[in-house]
Order: structure tokens, then sequence, then C-alpha cells
């Protein structure tokens, strides 16, 4: 038996219970149950604070609705932090983080944001209500990963999310606004990405040389306003 | 002081790697064969974690500036010193002038020029390898050109003629297949979502390495694997050695430049004592999963920190007794 199947609870009787597993001998995945809610992310962001401090970690890596722990040395009894994990998630009451409200001005259109019209044609929505539903909301950064600097954000309205592209933008610029599913970003770094384009921004998300490098923290909230449209 | 006088492309300044910022989206980096650098530091004296020049293509042609004692290890390539042929894994002292070349490997993928001291580039977020999604760390982020020059610590004595027995000789004494790198994997937390059959064949067929396979992962042919059911993930942390399968079915380990965040089914994830193996394994080299428990991936360390702590105790006997020989008076640091 594997420390896998140990520490798996079987997922078609326990949905409702975490599902916890190792990477590895050196880090374990812990996955949040249930549907991509700020309560859940709130939860994860509960269960960093709460195991930050142990001495055996040396990474913690949020993602959306999960925490992956890297540790300092493959645990040996891997299934005793498992169930402190369990215990953790039982009891912690979900952490609220006041985060900094970024304003960021977007260029909507035009030939940096020319997914615009798939955007449109999907949802069925003109392109100036596409715009609208998108500036009208207000995100939160769940977690910063994938590239430096790039922040997951919960918030998208419904009505506008639309699937990633099947064949992604080869070059797409550091700084294009985007919608992947129902995710909704800001690329951190020029290069391929399969997300929508809307429009571009110049905030810059990421120096390695500033005192805090990642220009945008878990907890922060965002909202988008046009500096200029482009149909 | 070296200076680069030819290089292939991919080339990189690299060192253990840049743990401690996953949570900003930025990768470990570091070199892809993590053992060769830590006997090239030991054999030197230098620190653990004491940068290096990662080769991944060939000829690569140096020229040291100043007194340098190097090692290159990973590879057993031709190395030439002014033309005069040298050991891989042992270390020489180079006279100011006097041009390395390294041929291409007859074994291995990956080779490592350690020189006394480290390479000095500025470390940047605790790590001098060269991030190069981010274009920072190592030389402003990029892959080496040739006039490239890179600080080093000078020389202090002439040290030369001792070496390391490569770890693949020592580390290798399982049952061996002719030609195929077998790698100790742990079952991920999707294992149980893929067929039974894509399971058996996982562990049993092997898997050849595409040349769409770099630093950043490998990935792999052979016949696809399918999940009882299609699975949107949401996005998951990730670390070098886990194997995921897209939904072409054809698995793609990620390696040492791996994004921080993955969303791909995950079917096992490679132990870390095998993860050097695959850093040297070219591209069209077959490799086949071999199945661990956690108790067996954590013991596979142990041959691995034996071998480093006696080429430790040899190399600091051995560096003790030349500095006597040499005049030099005891008392300072091996």
């Amino acid at each position: 038996m594997t420390a896998d199947t140990l520490l798996t609870p079987d997922r078609h009787h326990a949905t409702n219970a975490p599902v916890i597993s190792m990477m590895g001998t050196r880090a374990m995945l812990f996955e949040a149950p249930g549907e991509f809610t700020m309560r859940q992310q709130q939860r994860i962001w509960a269960l960093i604070a709460h195991t930050e401090n142990r001495p055996d970690i040396q990474e913690l890596v949020p993602g959306v609705t999960n925490l992956l722990l890297i540790f300092t040395h493959a645990p040996e009894h891997p299934e005793q932090i498992a169930d402190w994990l369990r215990n953790a998630w039982e009891t912690l009451p979900p952490r609220q983080i006041e985060g900094r409200l970024f304003e960021v001005g977007v260029q909507y259109g035009g030939a940096l944001g020319d997914d615009l019209a798939a955007v449109s044609a999907h949802t069925s929505l003109p392109p100036e209500e596409v715009i609208r539903l998108h500036h009208e909301g207000e995100y939160t950064v769940c977690a910063v990963g994938s590239a430096p600097g790039f922040g997951y954000l919960h918030g998208l309205n419904p009505r506008i999310a639309t699937p990633r592209k099947s064949v992604p933008s080869l070059n797409m610029p550091a700084g294009t606004v985007t919608i992947g599913g129902m995710q909704a970003g800001i690329s951190a770094l020029t290069g391929p990405n399969g997300w929508n384009s809307i429009g571009y921004t110049e905030i810059c998300l990421f120096d390695p040389h500033r005192s805090s490098p990642s220009l945008f923290a878990i907890g922060d909230r965002i909202r988008f306003y046009p500096e200029s449209i482009e149909l | 002081m070296i200076t680069i006088l030819e290089t292939a492309p991919l080339n990189t300044i690299q060192d253990l790697g840049r743990p401690g910022y996953r949570n900003l989206g930025v990768g470990s980096s570091g070199v892809m064969d993590p053992l060769a650098l830590k006997v090239g530091n030991i054999l030197l004296g230098n620190e653990p974690g004491a940068a290096c020049i990662e080769l991944q293509t060939y000829p690569f042609i140096i020229r040291f500036e100043t007194p340098t004692s190097f090692a290159v290890t990973g590879i057993d390539a031709p190395l030439t010193l002014d033309g005069v042929p040298v050991l891989a894994w042992s270390v020489e002292t180079a006279a100011p002038g006097q041009v390395l070349q390294v041929g291409i490997p007859k074994k291995g993928a990956r080779g490592y020029v350690c020189v006394s001291g480290g390479i000095d580039v500025p470390v940047v977020l605790g790590s001098r390898s060269t991030q190069l999604r981010g274009s920072f760390g190592g030389i402003e982020g990029r892959f080496l050109e040739a006039g490239d020059e890179l600080v080093t610590q000078p020389a202090t004595g002439h040290l030369s003629g001792y070496g390391a027995v490569p770890p693949a000789r020592i580390l290798d004494t399982g049952p061996c297949e002719e030609k195929t790198v077998l790698l100790r994997a742990i079952p991920g937390t999707d294992y149980a979502r893929f067929t039974e059959d894509s399971r058996e064949r996982f562990w049993n067929h092997p898997w050849r390495i595409t040349p769409q396979s770099n630093r950043v992962g490998y990935r792999l042919s052979g016949a696809p694997l399918t999940l009882h059911d299609r699975v949107e993930l949401r996005s998951y942390g990730i670390i070098p050695g886990i194997v995921q399968v897209p939904p072409a079915g054809e698995p793609i380990v990620q390696l040492a430049d791996a994004n921080t965040a993955g969303g791909y089914p995950r079917i096992a994830t490679v132990i870390e004592a095998d993860l050097w193996r695959l850093g040297q394994a070219r591209i069209g080299t077959a490799i086949r999963f071999v199945e661990c428990s956690h108790e067996a991936g954590v013991e596979a360390e142990q041959p691995i920190s034996h071998y480093l702590d006696d080429l430790r105790l040899m190399v600091a006997h051995y560096r003790a007794s030349c500095q006597s020989r040499n005049g030099v008076k005891s008392g300072g640091k091996a």
C-alpha cells in the first residue's frame, strides 16, 4: 500500500472530506472539497496561517481551493500530518484578509485585446456589454502562481465566462487582460497563453528587485476601469 | 575570471535552486542534476550551493583569465585544457590564458563546469540560478553568450590530480535494463482516475523522451493514457518530478524550470533521489517508471547521502595532505 492510498479518502464516498495526497516524498497536497467559493478559499488561507510556523515546512504554495506543503525533509509519518491538517480544516474559521485595493486602467479591445470579438460571440453579448460586465465586478486575488506575479482572480461575472482557446496565442504580451473559463487574469509574462485577451494594462506585476517582488498578494482586490475602448 | 569564447545555445548559470518563492509564482530553477553539482563543489571545497555553468549543448569553450581550479562533472565528454586531455569528475588548476574545451558527451546530457569559489553572479531572490521565464538571475536571466565574462575566485594553490567516481557507477547497483533509464515514482493524486489498462501500461511499458523536452519538462511518447471520466481540475502547486497527463494522453514530467502551478491530472511523481537520472537522460532515451512506496522513496536518499559523505571525507583528507606537502600552513579551511 502506498502513502497515496493511505492518505486519500475514497473520493466516490466522501465528497465532503478534503483530499490529501503525497506529491513525491517531500510534498503534500491538500485539496478542499466542494465548489470554488471565496469561503473555501478563505479556509485555505486560514490553513496557511496555521501551517506556516511548523518547523518542518520549507514552502507553502496556495492554489485555487488547495494548498501544497513542501517539507524540509521527507516526513516519516505523513499520515500524522494529514490528520493534523484535517483537524485544522474542520476547526479553523475562514480567514478574512483585508487586502489592498488596486484600480487598474485597461485599454479594452484593439490589437492587444483581439479576442474581445470571440468572447462577445461566445457569450452572445455585444462587446460594450462584455467590457461593462468585466469592469463592473470586483475581483479578489486567491493565489499567486504559475508565472512570477500572476494572480488567480475570483469574481468574474459568469455571463462573460469563456473557455480557453483551443489554439493558444504564441506571444501574448505581459499585461494582457484575460478571461480563461471562470477565471479572470492579467498575464504576467510575455509568452504562449490560452486565455482570451480582451484588453491591455501597463502595470508591472513582478520585479525581482522590488522589496515585494509580486505586486499582488492573496486577499488583494482589483477593480478594472476603461482607459480607452477600441472596438 | 572566465571569458566564454564559444557556446551553443541553452547553457546557463545555475546553483541548487531558488526555493521559497513558489507562492509568488517563481519556480525553483537550479541544476537539472543536483548530484553532479554537489560532487563538483565537494571536490573544490566549495559551499554546497556555489554556482556553476550548466551545459546542455556543445562544444563549449572558455578561457581562464586568472589561475582557477575547476572540475567538469555530470558527463563523460572529451575535455582538453590547451589541447591536452583532462579527466571529467576531476580537479585541475588552469593557468591564466589557458583554454578549456568541452566536446560532445559520450555519456550523459548535462555537464557542469564547477570552479573553486563558484561562479559569482548577483544573488536574486536567494539564488544565482538563471530564471529564464522571469528574465532574472544568472547573467541577466538569459542563456550564456560568447564574450560573457564571469567572475570567479583566483585559485589559492595548484590543486589537481584527484577526482570522484561518477555516481552512476556507485549507485546503479540494482538490475539494469539495457539502455532504459529506470525511475522510481510514487502514484499521484489522480492515479485512481486512470483506467486499469492505463495504470498497467504506465508502469510496464517504456516511454520515450521526445524532442519537445527541455529544462521545463520532458514530454514523453507512448500509447496514450486515458481517464475513466474527463476531469477539470483547479490550479494546484507543483514540484519537479510530477508526472501529469494532458488530454492527449501522453505524460509530461515537470522539471527544474517548471511553472509553480498546474492543472492536468497527476498520475505519479518521480522520487527526488532519481531526478538526477532524468536530468542526464537525453532526448530519444527510453525510460520506465517503477512503482515505489513512500518508505522506499525516503530510503532511496540513503545511498546518495553515503556516497557524498564518503567523497567529502576523502577530499578533505586529500586536500589537507596536499596543503601540508606544499608547505601551506594548516588551520585554514580545507
